[in-house]
């Protein structure tokens, strides 16, 4: 085996030659994710809701900069010596609290805590706290309520929509420190960790037991389970494994005033009241501080299959959808769409040679998983052919080996990072009827061209309009590459996109929350009694509106 | 200059992707219920021998390009996906499940069928990335007495059945010349292996797959190497976290290093 292990690099190599780019292979992008969380990310199929002006992201603005209609609350205090004092008797270790109101050495270590990865949103806190227990979450929270200091809880800041870094001077209660996996039944699968632990480990624990976490994203190396079950996060496996609201079975979590409420249930079935668990489930933050979860985690399917195809029309994508549902059906477990203009977005900027020969307005990736390699590629092969037969697939390819599994994933999970190395891009994550939900693409490439932004030279501020995603999700993200900052385009986009989702009852954000950017959107998605009964629900929680201020609703 | 008949030996690995463990007994590596595939280098093999009938590089043309595998029933998974890429027709050697054949065995073999085959070019992979013996090539060059250009990173067909190799060697590249009939062993930057199309992986399963026995040739699956104990390396061991500068500078005390 040494031998072996002495080929490596060479191998390693050889993967370089097919697909150029490592750090777009899922793999590679593991290894990399806790050294390059912002490279990692990017990497993420999930794409939030996300509008990156060039400008802003290049110099860091501040948030409050870059959205001057957020007025600091007056009512909360000001932090002083003696806050800190406490925190620091609390908490004890030194590490603990990351102090720049006392001291003024502080501001580097601070940085990290105040902008998220993106460089976007940049906050202006001065004072970092990290508890090793739900004790202690405990007693933060009460001292911060009765004091009417504002906090914001981070997970592991790989947020979109800047949800987890504070606006003004809001404390940062970071929750790396409680990064442990606490129990785990073999035979039910029941996880439970507390809310700090990243995805990858909880994952990588999971696997050697021969179960899977119900969730996988691109951020996995850096985002924690907590912050994903506070943006009820979405990712890869969502086709198959369904969302959190279904798979997280129990939650611990601290309300404002520093109540613990345990509900960290370990059972499938419970209908006993209101389940109060699920509306902290994408929260963000707002109604408590998830502290522990317990999770059902699925098994670990030892056989995965993936297929790359090129479609002619979205019509046609559709009915791939239909047959692929019916006839490999419990095998099924991801169905993503991609066009024309993305795929030669990633061509460009990673040079690969691209898996068919010839070019078509459309993609599709599918990849089953099950338990049994013959059976799932036998079923495979059997529907390829039949949709080749009928003719609803003109040309596509199988992957023969794990490296062209994910090489051919490189393709679809390659497409953000390809689009942030040439400039900015004004992203939206939406939900719309399946029938429609390439229209909305062709609809904003048109307008823009007629708006006379779009082109191919330089003089044009557009450089494509392209759209991809969870076809089996009716989740697309529609992607406008600009080659610089431009009012012409924001003034074409907006509200033009929410209104014309508004109109097809679709939803603004499909799964990645509200945070800071999209907090005043939320009328296109939800009726003023679904958001004046929010209000309700976070004012019961909430009273002092101390938990992540000037977000969400 | 004469027709190529190429014949592209191709074995059926653990897939490279796939961390390798050893088994419970310790004499090898676990196999079963591991995902396989075709041995990296042998892609390479199949990709050059299809490119150079598509590119029409030799002047006097490919006439038949056969990939023969000797191993168990689901070696012809990997003959099925060598003539998605463009073989033309496939051999399979049914050799039992752990009855693994040495490199002089395969090279004995692979003599035979060259013979058989009429074939005038062998190209092979320059090692399996299971036993990582780097032999087979050049002891069959042996055996029939032809000529080797070993770790191809560029072929080039001439006049006169003459073939340019380039081929890596430590601190740079040598080119050599050779006749055909020869023998080339393929390196990881000769080319780059292609997706298998869906129309091709159809077409494949209409190729002819001739299967055949070890007595076919004249072999038997004979062992001179035994192979005594397999073990994993060590393992690394891991580094640990403090909580603070204090923690740090105790560790450092506690280990002695200040």
């Amino acid at each position: 085996m040494a031998a072996r292990q002495q080929l490596s690099p060479a191998l390693r190599r050889l993967s370089f030659v097919r697909t150029s780019s490592p750090s777009i292979t899922r793999q590679v992008a593991l290894q990399q994710s806790l050294s390059l969380p912002a490279r990692c990310f990017s990497n993420t199929r999930p794409q939030r809701f996300q509008r990156t002006p060039p400008a802003a992201a290049v110099q860091g603005k501040f948030t409050s900069e870059t959205y001057p209609d957020i007025k600091r609350d007056s009512r909360f205090a000001q932090l002083t010596e003696q806050h800190v004092n406490y925190f620091r008797q609390l908490l004890g270790s030194e590490s603990a609290v990351i102090d720049g109101v006392t001291r003024n050495d502080a501001a580097d270590d601070i940085e990290p805590f105040n902008t998220d990865w993106m460089r976007k949103y940049r906050g202006h806190t001065r004072l970092v706290l990290r508890p090793g227990s739900t004790d202690e979450v405990s007693k933060i929270l009460k001292y911060c309520n009765d004091n009417m200091l504002a906090v914001v809880p981070q997970g592991g800041n790989t947020g979109l929509v800047g949800g987890s870094v504070p606006v003004f001077d809001e404390i940062v209660i970071n929750m790396g420190r409680m990064n442990q996996i606490l129990e785990f039944d073999e035979v039910s699968g029941t996880l439970v960790a507390e809310a700090g632990c990243i995805l990858e480990v909880a994952d990588q624990f999971l696997a050697s037991k021969g179960y899977i976490f119900p969730l996988d994203l691109g951020a996995k190396g850096s985002c924690h389970i907590g912050g994903n079950v506070s943006t009820n996060a979405g990712g890869l496996r969502l086709l198959r494994y369904g969302s959190l609201h279904g798979s997280v079975l129990g939650i611990e979590a601290v309300l404002a005033d520093g109540t613990i409420v345990d509900d960290l249930c370990k059972l499938r079935k419970n209908n006993t009241g209101y389940d109060l668990k699920q509306l902290f489930i994408g929260a963000e933050g707002t109604l408590g501080i998830v502290t522990k979860v317990s999770i059902q985690c699925p098994q670990r399917s030892p056989a995965q299959n993936v297929a790359f195809f090129g479609l002619e029309s979205f019509e046609q994508v559709q009915l791939a959808f239909r047959e692929a549902k019916g006839q490999l059906s419990e095998i099924l477990s991801a169905f993503e769409l991609m066009d024309e203009g993305s795929q030669a977005l990633v061509r460009q900027v990673t040079g690969n040679k691209r898996p068919l020969e010839g070019e078509y307005p459309f993609y599709c990736l599918i990849e089953t998983s099950g338990s049994n390699a013959d059976h799932d590629s036998e079923k495979l092969q059997a529907f390829l052919e039949d949709v080749m037969e009928k003719g609803i697939v003109v040309d596509g390819t199988l992957a023969q080996d794990e490296t062209q599994i994910k090489s051919l994933w490189a393709w679809r999970e390659g497409i953000t990072e390809a689009l942030s190395h040439l400039g900015g891009t004004y992203k939206y994550d939406v939900s719309i009827p399946l029938k429609e939900l390439y229209q909305l693409v062709e609809d904003t490439r048109a307008r823009v061209d007629a708006a006379g932004l779009l082109g191919d030279t330089d003089e044009f501020p557009v450089r494509a309009v392209v759209g991809y995603g969870h076809m089996g999700d009716a989740n697309l993200h529609l992607n406008v590459s600009t080659r610089r900052f431009d009012e012409r385009v924001e003034k074409v986009l907006e509200p033009f996109v929410y209104e014309w989702i508004a109109e097809r009852q679709g939803s603004i954000s499909a799964e990645h929350g509200l945070g800071v950017m999209k907090k005043k959107y939320i009328g296109y998605s939800r009726n003023p009694t679904m958001v004046g009964l929010m209000k309700n629900i976070k004012t019961t929680f909430d009273p002092n509106g101390i938990l992540n201020p000037y977000k969400y609703l | 200059m004469s027709a190529l008949r190429i014949l592209v030996p191709v074995k059926r690995v653990i897939d490279y992707a796939v961390k390798p463990r050893v088994n419970k007994t310790q004499t090898g590596v676990e196999t079963a219920g591991v995902k396989h595939s075709m041995n990296p280098f042998d892609e390479l093999s199949v990709e050059e021998s299809v490119r150079i009938r598509e590119k029409k590089r030799a002047p006097g043309g490919v006439e038949d390009i056969c990939v023969l595998s000797a191993g168990p029933p689901k070696a012809q998974d990997v003959l099925r996906t060598a003539m998605a890429m463009g073989a033309d027709r496939a051999i399979h050697v049914e050799v039992k499940e752990g009855e693994d054949l040495e490199p002089l065995a395969v090279a004995k073999l692979l003599k035979s069928a060259a013979e058989q085959q009429k074939s005038n070019l062998v190209i092979l992979g320059k090692q399996s990335i299971d036993d990582d013996a780097n032999q087979t090539g050049q002891m069959l060059a042996g055996l029939l007495g032809w000529p080797q250009a070993t770790q191809a990173s560029k072929v080039e067909f001439a006049d006169g059945d003459t073939v340019n190799v380039t081929r890596e060697v430590d601190g740079g590249v040598e080119t050599v010349r050779a006749k055909l009939p020869m023998i080339i062993t393929t390196d990881l930057r000769l080319n780059e292996p292609r997706y298998a199309s869906l129309p091709n992986i159809m077409k494949a399963k209409k190729k002819p797959l001739e299967k055949k026995t070890l007595a076919d040739f004249g072999i038997t699956a004979e062992k001179r190497l035994k192979v005594l104990k397999v073990t994993e390396p060590p393992a690394r061991q891991g580094g640990g976290k403090v909580e603070d500068v204090d923690g740090l500078v105790s560790k450092l005390k506690e280990l002695g290093a200040i």
